[in-house]
């Protein structure tokens, strides 16, 4: 419950002087994600607690340790939500492994990531620094953005201590339509959708079913329900619920999980077993291919393929290969911000 | 001043290695020729380039920063030239890298919903362009009709539909840029992520510091079925800034939520003759937009909100050319205040909204002691607050009076816990400010991003970030966050 800063600004200036790396770890939900590494554990749950909540300013921070189900519920208390819907998928997860990991849920294609609604940090270095990026305000343009560099960065550039994010209302109504189609017409229907300006917040096709949710003023939802046709979800909550937190039947599996994050208007891939969400910008896959077809589909379609979950045994590289300038420029800004490489070595990819 | 780095090559050395790259009508070095370029949107500081050029081809553009990265040459990037905070302002023995010659819509994938653009084009061509699909591209600076997508890209530019729909960093999926030693990188991709850090993120809002922008691709959105804009006056300042909050908590996003004074409500109906109520200490304007019957069930949910904040008045536009009407005079009121004052200094604070009442009040207290006048002008629902500052240049003295009136409120923008730039950026202008707003730690911290891109610094020196050096001769004669150093002592 308390501010814990002091406490870990010792271990990293610590960890500088033993040449020790670290692994920071949160509530540990998505210990899967990224690669396995070793070092020190640097624990941040201990550091929580909300520090600013101001439902008016539509903004909330909070340390980085705050559980994330507790930022969910002290915002829905007054009637406001993280608009990007980040699963969990564990009680434990806190606010800084949602950030640094950048993952958004069913939401992400209709009202952004992780990355779109962080305002500022507190951030810890690689030198033992402690310091304070952007804002709580929505509109700041002092400084490059160190704040949104964080989200999806594994947690390899430094510790975020706090962090404020710009909060929305949770919409007045909400329901979602099923329509039965092959995965083709499933496509051309979303893109058809996606290009008029209907309140849809989330859409998924898999098993020969494509759901849409629609949100928003009453009226519109329950007007767009009628012109768009196809059969009301029952316990459409739930749905979306087991889609974010992948809990439906899809998830388990003895395969390895892909997630392919390419153009939506991406034909349908090759292989079989395939949820599609995010209008057809991200494509899960189970299979058990060799991961350099999965990288080269990903390129193919102009995006990147993640080793999302490892069946056992599998050493593969897990994020898509950056080319070599690019490479080379991640890792000078490691050094910026860790230049005793001490954080979360090799998580992301080895170099960094 | 930016601190000028010094070019090894002279004007006429530097002029024929530009000519062996570029045609002869790209090159600019004769006196009368570099004039226009002299100054951006901040017309308050000029410094006239040693040379401009004006390529039109990624090659090219690779080509003379590469010969310039060769001789240590600096570069300062400029799109249309309308930044107001100096970010383009040449430097005495730099290039100017003009991209006007860019303007070319390469793609509009209506399925996609986006479009693959030259960083020249104007931010409100690519709307147009995408018009016959039903789509537009949302970031509308009231500058859209001249400022340039590259530019927009550097400032991360905002407009007055940016509660709802983002800045330009919500609205852009991928990049392409060149560093300063001429490698084309591209940033960003198709899918709505990427592997790797979130250099897009960074590269919004670098102010030309860490690479040039040579393409972009924006996100396009569908255009709603109807938009709707109200019109409430009130006789009280505070009472219209809490109508902005009980909007919002109402758990209405409006398109746009936008704020003028009564200074700035006379200029705007003198010049564009809005309709705008005179008698109003301040309007608020605000803008639903959405399916017909979302706006419909809105529009009637705000009119009683604003009527129960105690406005005077409350207009519904009765059509789309009165809606239009009714932005205008908001649109038009830089240019407004400009026709009643020799001069005006625009600020872009940002502030938590709820610090409105005394950043008002102590503005109109600076206001006073300065006796100059000035005009608010407010994208409320974001707090992003510009006050715009009348002054005339022609009086001895009254420009500095104006900065240093500027500086005062950009530093109350900090001490309420807001920042000195919400989207005009830092460029020359605000480069003192940021040593109120950031310790020396962050600004370090700053240096060594930039020096990930560009060790040599090269590129815009002495913008956006100000030298650790700098801010200790700034913070010398100056209260840092309310901490006098020698209280007892007298300010000049
Ligand atoms: C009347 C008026 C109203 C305005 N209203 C708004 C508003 O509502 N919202 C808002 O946000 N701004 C507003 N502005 C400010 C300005 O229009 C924006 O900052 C705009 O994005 C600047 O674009 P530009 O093409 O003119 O850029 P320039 O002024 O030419 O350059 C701006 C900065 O970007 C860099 N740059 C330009 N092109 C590139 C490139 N291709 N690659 C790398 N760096 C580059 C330059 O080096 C410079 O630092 C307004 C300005 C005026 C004059």
């Amino acid at each position: 419950m308390s501010d814990q800063s002091e406490k870990l600004q010792q271990q990293v200036l610590q960890a500088i002087a033993n040449s020790q790396a670290l692994k920071i770890v949160g509530g540990d939900s998505k210990y899967f994600y990224g690669h396995t590494i070793e070092g020190e554990l640097l624990f941040t749950t201990q550091h929580q607690g909300i520090l600013n909540y101001e439902p008016t300013e539509l903004v909330i921070s909070a340390r980085c340790g705050t559980p994330l189900s507790q930022i969910i519920s002290t915002l829905s208390q007054h009637n406001q939500m993280l608009a990007f819907e980040p699963p969990a998928f564990s009680n434990n997860a806190t606010l800084g492994g949602t950030i640094a990991t950048n993952l958004s849920g069913p939401r992400r294609a209709y009202a952004g990531a992780a990355r779109d609604f962080v305002l500022g940090c507190r951030l810890l270095n690689g030198k033992g620094e402690i310091l304070r990026f952007g804002g709580e305000v929505m509109k700041n343009v002092a400084g490059y953005d160190v704040s949104r560099l964080m989200a999806g960065a594994m947690g390899t550039l430094g510790v975020l201590l706090d962090i404020s994010l710009k909060v929305v209302p949770i919409p007045e109504m909400e329901s979602s339509l099923v329509f039965e189609l092959d995965q083709q017409r499933a496509l051309d229907k979303i893109h058809e959708l996606s290009s008029k300006a209907w309140p849809i917040s989330a859409s998924c096709y898999h098993s020969g079913k494509l759901y849409v949710r629609l949100s928003g003023a009453e009226q519109a939802v329950i007007h767009t329900s009628q012109q768009l046709g196809g059969e009301t979800l029952n316990q459409a909550d739930a749905f979306w619920l087991q889609l974010k937190e992948q809990t439906l039947d899809f998830f388990q599996s003895e395969e390895n999980l892909w997630r392919l994050s390419i153009a939506s208007d991406a034909a349908a891939l090759s292989y079989e077993k395939c949820l599609i969400e995010w209008g057809g910008a991200l494509r899960w896959i189970k299979t058990n291919d060799v991961a350099e077809n999965l990288f080269a589909t990903a390129a193919e379609w102009g995006g990147h393929a993640t080793l999302f979950k490892p069946s056992a045994n599998e050493a593969s590289q897990r994020f898509q290969k950056l080319s070599a300038p690019m490479l080379k420029l991640h890792q000078q800004l490691k050094q910026a911000f860790d230049p005793h490489l001490l954080f979360n070595i090799g998580k992301l990819y080895p170099e960094l | 001043m930016p601190d000028n780095k010094q070019t090894p090559l002279d004007k006429t050395t530097l002029t024929n290695k530009l000519l062996a790259i570029l045609p002869e009508a790209s090159v600019l070095h004769q006196d009368e020729r570099l004039r226009p370029y002299e100054c951006d949107g901040l017309s308050a500081y000029r410094q006239k380039p040693m040379v401009v050029v004006l390529p039109n081809t990624i090659d090219q553009v690779q080509a003379v920063l590469r010969m310039c990265h060769q001789y240590q040459v600096p570069v300062v990037a400029r799109g249309a030239g309308t930044g107001l905070s100096g970010g383009a302002l040449p430097l005495e023995y730099g290039v100017l890298l003009g991209l006007a010659k860019f303007k070319n819509i390469l793609t509009i994938d209506a399925k996609k919903r986006i479009a693959v653009v030259q960083p020249g084009v104007r931010n409100l061509a690519i709307s147009k362009a995408a018009d016959i699909y039903g789509l537009y591209y949302a970031p509308d600076p009231s500058s859209q009709i001249a400022c340039t997508i590259g530019g927009n890209v550097a400032e991360n530019s905002g407009g007055v539909h940016c509660l709802k729909y983002g800045l330009t960093v919500h609205n852009i999926q991928q990049l392409k840029i060149l560093t300063m030693q001429g490698e084309l990188l591209t940033i960003g991709g198709s899918g709505l992520d990427s592997p790797g850090y979130d250099l897009l993120a960074l590269m919004t809002g670098s102010e030309g510091l860490l690479g040039v922008i040579v393409e972009v691709t924006v996100k396009l959105l569908p255009k709603p079925e109807r938009a709707q804009v109200i019109l409430a006056a009130f006789d009280d300042v505070v009472k219209a800034g809490e109508a902005v909050g009980n909007v919002i908590a109402d758990g209405i996003i409006p398109a746009g939520l936008e704020m003028m004074d009564k200074l700035a409500i006379q200029a705007a109906e003198d010049f564009v003759h809005a309709g705008y109520p005179l008698d109003a200490a301040a309007i608020l304007l605000c803008e639903l937009d959405g399916s017909n019957a979302e706006v419909s069930e809105h529009v009637s949910r705000v009119r009683d909100i604003l009527l129960t904040s105690g406005a005077m008045e409350v207009r519904t536009a009765k059509d789309e050319a009165e809606r239009l009407v009714f932005w205008k005079g908001r649109k038009a009121a830089f240019p407004a205040v400009g026709r009643i004052s020799p001069d005006y200094y625009c600020m872009d604070g940002t502030i938590p909204r709820k610090q409105l009442p005394r950043v008002l009040q102590t503005i109109a207290d600076l206001s006073k002691e300065y006796n100059l006048p000035v005009a608010n002008v407010f994208h409320a629902g974001d707090g992003n607050l510009h006050p715009l500052i009348l002054y005339d240049a022609n009086k001895a003295g009254e420009l500095e009076r104006t900065e240093e009136f500027g500086g005062k409120i950009l530093e109350l923008c900090v001490e309420v816990g807001g920042t000195i730039t919400g989207e005009h950026g830092v460029g020359v202008e605000k480069i003192n400010q940021m040593c109120v707003q950031f310790q020396s730690l962050e600004l370090t911290q700053f240096h060594a991003v930039k020096a990930a891109f560009d060790p040599d610094g090269l590129l815009n020196p002495g913008k956006a970030v100000p030298t650790l050096q700098r801010c200790a001769e700034f913070g010398a004669m100056h209260v840092h966050k309310g901490e006098l150093a020698f209280p007892e002592l007298e300010r000049f």
